[in-house]
């Protein structure tokens, strides 16, 4: 380390760190904009390839033709779906029977912390009913999972009915070496989750379930079917897990083969591909489809039955039928045999799908980004906070602030301790409080947690006019910058942290929190200052995200419309976090808004 | 002081019985970091177990604890909660009693003002009780508390100057895990130079000395050892205890450097490979010993630091040991140059173990080699807060040379 111990070299290098610290700062941070945004631009994108050896080198002539069987079913069962007002458990009991599975029910029950208003639901009982094809030839160790939700009303019958007429054609071939799960779940994602852990044997998330009768052995792979139309047009892939967690690429690129083998129209976030990549419509068009993506992962919800799967190193995908206005339409024998081929080369998978990327960015189907290309964005943006921590002014403070005759170190704990408290109530009170807040007010259970936790993010903001007054030595210029010290290395090491398991949450935090504590001092002027702090603190990053996620899926809306969103989407984080385990709210909660107090702190240091 | 004092105890008691009831107690007691399986509270609850069935604790490879220590908990098993509290609370009195003890003794502290000289039995406390490792290891009720007490209690009577005493806590410590073995030799300075017994190989006296004190410790370990033969009527303790610290056949990853390298390497270099990286844990002694001869207490502090670093299975309550003797040589902070980039180095290296176990157990994107690189940077920084400190010392040492020369020369 010669560089740090040459005492010439070592000013050298602080002076020149002293003088041009804003200037590199500024530049860092368009820098890694302005990477990021090129992250979409083809040229500097690679094309998928399937890395696994065991999916690529088998010829497959695809076979399935019961597709007109399928749609029939599909009419039988939304009848018995609307004879038995929910699930119709005996017939597809039957009906899975009758195609030589071995049929398990397995019923379960949770009780939401508050009602769902999106999906209308607070105590929620339901029946998961799945068949296993049992593999004739191999020793029966593995397994692959296709399931079909059954929703209410019109939706993913022909999803269901698929599932069972591919059971059916399933039976008779010889050729299968792995067990095959044919799963029908019920209320979706919680209905997964019930039956996950009751496979696995965990308990996670506080629900109640029956154990399952009947298992077939560690699951290589699983596929979701959405499908609520006899034709459809294109065919939509979703990756998104819970907690940002994506399958192994090659998923992805098994279908995209398939697509491209059967003359299926593929799209990923709801896009086709385009091909003039060096206009700029072209660009926009990519740069969309890679922002709707970031903007999925960041939220930490798991966007189809199959985001459940990954927690468990299952790799999973969920394909979406989708019926729009298009000239060529393919019917449920395409559909079919594109399940059909899929199956069978996972079918032939030695072992889980490891060889290609597990993070990854998709501008589209045939394009991907890999961490190596989109993590030097993130690295610019945490190398801001890195500078202003050497800034010398805060280094030699901390050196200053080991002898004990300062108060520093103390001075900091408070506000360190009064911002994490304050994350801990809003953590935990709006979920606790709900009663006493129906009882006064008169708001329902979701409004009332909702707005509980809005009340507690804004009480927060009022702190630090009231904790100066506790403590005796205030608005030293050693004390606020040991603060700012503090909160730097912090906010470095969550960001780092998030960054690495979902690094869409960290790259759009890091957006809007870099810029505005990087430069944070209590001699700024206060009123513009705070206006600016607040607009760019957590809860106004996910408002914009949500108007941004409705301009890029061309469903603008308006303010209000935004607003309700946004209480949704806060609702829906917290019923996320209650109920599968994931992770944003608590982060954003516990150490996101304390480590944004203290810099709020810092601003009104004197 | 005592008002300070029993305020931070009452706050560290508090932590500790808060986050006991906690969920995050199973949570704690699970993480690689925090035990190892030479001391996990799981493995104790395992060896109790088969001792009341009447089978030896140490069929079955699952249980490597010292037999008096399962005898121990044989009586406390239901207050080892209490118990884990106690020691952490011995430990800090005896750190605390030894601190203001020490430098009423020691001569060369002149160049620190006696008011910080009084804040820091204080700080070395605060630096133990509050220390999230020392917290997450009492937490998780790993044993290596009470080994870090035997540790405590150790130092304390050396720098008591009762030589017996020493000697009896010295072979426990010994027959807890063989480490501690390196801290004979800067105890055995440290009682010369209390004598005033010159380090000379050609002088009676201190042969005559170093005898006395080796009879008492290998007299001390022979007795603690024939105890254990005899409460558990076999010689089964040693393979399994002993054998298991130096063979290293458990892989779980840890803190530690061995397990990558022992998960890699061929059957037939395992031998090596084993004595190379044993010896390196007590190679350091000799060196170092000839080096600071004349501060026998620091010498102490560096071996333990070299024992945490390189030990088979370190766990964070290791690490924390030698961190809470840190502000016991405040007056070398002036001098420490990296100390800041170091310490963002291990605070970063902290929050990143769990993140990368989780990618590579859980999530399954990453593998063991992400996990070992952040051991290895985490040993890095542990390794230069070390040579930092020795560096720092030996220039304070020149410094504080020159200027006592200087002054003898003007009179």
């Amino acid at each position: 380390m010669g560089l740090l111990s040459d005492p010439n070299r070592r000013k050298a290098l602080t002076g020149l760190l002293t003088r041009l610290n804003t200037p590199i700062c500024i530049v860092c941070y368009l820098a890694g904009i302005v990477w990021f945004m090129g992250l979409a631009f083809e040229p500097f994108t690679l094309r998928t390839y399937m890395s696994e050896n065991a999916m690529g080198s088998t010829m497959v002539e695809e076979r399935f033709s019961s597709g007109e069987r399928a749609l029939s079913l599909a009419k039988e069962f939304d009848a018995h779906k609307r004879q038995a007002r929910g699930m119709p458990v005996e017939w597809l009991v039957k009906a899975m029977q009758s195609r030589g599975l071995e049929v398990f029910t397995q019923s379960f029950s949770r009780k939401l912390p508050f009602p769902d208003e999106n999906k209308e639901r607070y105590m929620v009982r339901g029946t998961n009913v799945y068949g296993i094809l049992r593999a004739p030839r191999a020793p029966r160790t593995e397994a692959l999972v296709i399931t079909a939700p059954c929703s209410p009303g019109n939706t993913n019958n022909q999803a269901v009915a698929l599932l069972l007429a591919l059971a059916q054609y399933f039976r008779n071939q010889i050729y299968w070496a792995k067990d095959i799960i044919f799963l029908v779940n019920e209320h979706d994602l919680i209905g997964t989750q019930a039956w996950l852990e009751g496979y696995h044997h965990t308990n996670i998330t506080g629900m109640e379930y029956s154990p399952l009768q009947g298992r077939a052995g560690s699951i290589q792979a699983a596929l979701s079917l959405e499908l609520s139309s006899d034709v459809i047009t294109s065919l939509d892939l979703v990756l998104e897990g819970l907690n940002g967690q994506l399958p192994n690429l090659d998923l992805a690129n098994l279908f995209y083969a398939f697509c491209q083998k059967l003359g299926v129209l593929c799209t990923i976030q709801g896009k086709l591909q385009r091909n003039d990549w060096d206009t700029a419509e072209g660009y926009t068009h990519a740069a969309q489809t890679m922002m709707l993506m970031v903007l999925k992962q960041a939220c930490g919800r798991s966007w189809g039955d199959h985001g459940l799967f990954l927690r468990y190193h299952i790799e999973a995908a969920s394909v979406r039928g989708i019926n729009s206005f298009r000239h060529y339409k393919t019917d449920a024998t395409t559909i079919g045999r594109l399940l059909e081929g899929m199956v069978r080369k996972l079918n032939n998978l030695l072992e889980r799908l490891h060889q290609s990327y597990f993070f990854y960015l998709l501008p589209s189907l045939s394009r991907f980004v890999s961490i190596g290309y989109y993590m030097p964005a993130f690295g610019l943006l945490a190398v801001i906070l890195l500078l202003r921590v050497s800034f010398p002014g805060l280094c030699h403070c901390f050196s200053v602030s080991l002898q004990p005759s300062s108060p520093g170190v103390l001075t900091v704990l408070t506000p360190v301790v009064i911002s994490h408290l304050t994350g801990v109530a809003l953590y935990l009170l709006p979920v606790h409080l709900q009663e006493m807040a129906v009882e006064h007010f008169p708001v329902s259970e979701t409004e009332a947690v909702v707005l509980t936790a809005i009340a507690i993010y804004t009480a927060g903001l009022a702190l630090p006019h009231n904790t100066q007054r506790l403590l005796s030595g205030e608005g030293t210029e050693q004390g606020w910058k040991v603060l700012k010290l503090t909160a730097l290395l912090y906010l470095a090491v969550l960001l780092g942290c998030t960054a690495l398991i979902n690094f869409s949450l960290g790259f759009i935090l890091a957006v809007t929190l870099v810029p505005i504590t990087a430069s944070i001092t209590p001699h700024m002027p206060k009123a513009l200052y705070a206006v600016v702090m607040v607009l760019l603190s957590p809860a106004f990053t996910i408002l914009y995200c949500v108007f941004i996620y409705q301009e890029l899926i061309e469903a603008p809306v308006s303010v209000s419309e935004g607003w309700m969103l946004f209480l949704s989407v806060i609702s829906q984080g917290i019923l996320d976090h209650a109920l599968y385990g994931s992770l944003v709210y608590p982060l954003l909660a516990l150490f996101i808004y304390p480590c944004w107090l203290m810099f709020w702190n810092i601003l009104f240091w004197n | 002081m005592a008002a300070p004092l029993t305020l931070l105890l009452i706050v560290a008691v508090t932590i500790r019985a808060v986050l006991f009831r906690s969920s995050l107690a199973e949570l704690i007691s699970a993480r690689v970091e925090v035990v190892s399986p030479l001391n996990a509270w799981k493995r104790v609850v395992e060896g109790l177990a088969l001792l009341d069935l009447g089978v030896s604790p140490y069929s079955g490879d699952v249980f490597h604890e010292t037999p008096l220590m399962i005898y121990l908990f044989h009586f406390t098993v239901d207050y080892a909660e209490i118990v884990f509290i106690v020691s952490a609370y011995f430990f800090r009195k005896q750190k605390y009693a030894l601190e203001s003890d020490r430098y009423s003794a020691d001569c060369l502290e002149l160049l620190r003002s006696p008011k910080e000289m009084f804040y820091i039995p204080l700080k070395v406390a605060m630096f133990y009780l509050l220390n999230p490792f020392t917290i997450l290891s009492c937490v998780a009720k790993s044993t290596c508390g009470l080994n870090n007490a035997i540790i405590a209690l150790f130092i304390f009577c050396t720098l008591k100057g009762s030589a017996l005493l020493s000697g009896i806590l010295l072979a426990l410590a010994t027959y807890q895990s063989i480490y501690p073995l390196t801290l004979f030799a800067p105890a055995l300075l440290f009682f010369l130079q209390r004598l005033y017994i010159p380090v000379n190989l050609r002088r009676s006296s201190f042969w005559f000395f170093t005898l006395q004190y080796a009879f008492m410790y290998v007299g001390s370990l022979v007795v603690i050892t024939g105890l254990s033969f005899f409460l558990l009527g076999s010689w089964d303790f040693i393979p399994s205890v002993y054998g298991f610290i130096f063979s290293v056949p458990d892989l779980t990853p840890n803190i530690g450097l061995f397990w990558y390298f022992f998960a890699e390497m061929f059957e037939h270099f395992r031998l090596f490979f084993s004595c190379v990286f044993q010896f390196n844990v007590f190679f350091y002694t000799i060196p170092l010993s000839i080096k600071l001869k004349e501060h026998p207490v620091f010498l102490i502090f560096m071996q333990i630091a070299i024992i945490s670093i390189f030990k088979s299975y370190p766990t964070v309550g290791d690490v924390a040991l030698y961190m809470a003797f840190l502000p016991a040589w405040s007056h070398l902070y002036r001098f420490l140059r990296n100390i800041f980039l170091v310490s963002c180095v291990l605070l970063a290296c902290s929050a990143l173990f769990p993140v990368l176990w989780h990618l590579w157990i859980y999530a399954g994107s990453a593998n063991s080699n992400f996990y070992y690189a952040i051991t290895l940077l985490f040993n890095f920084g542990q390794v230069k807060v070390f040579t930092t400190t020795w560096l720092t010392n030996c220039e304070w040492k020149n410094r504080w040379r020159n200027k006592v020369s200087l002054f003898i020369n003007l009179y």
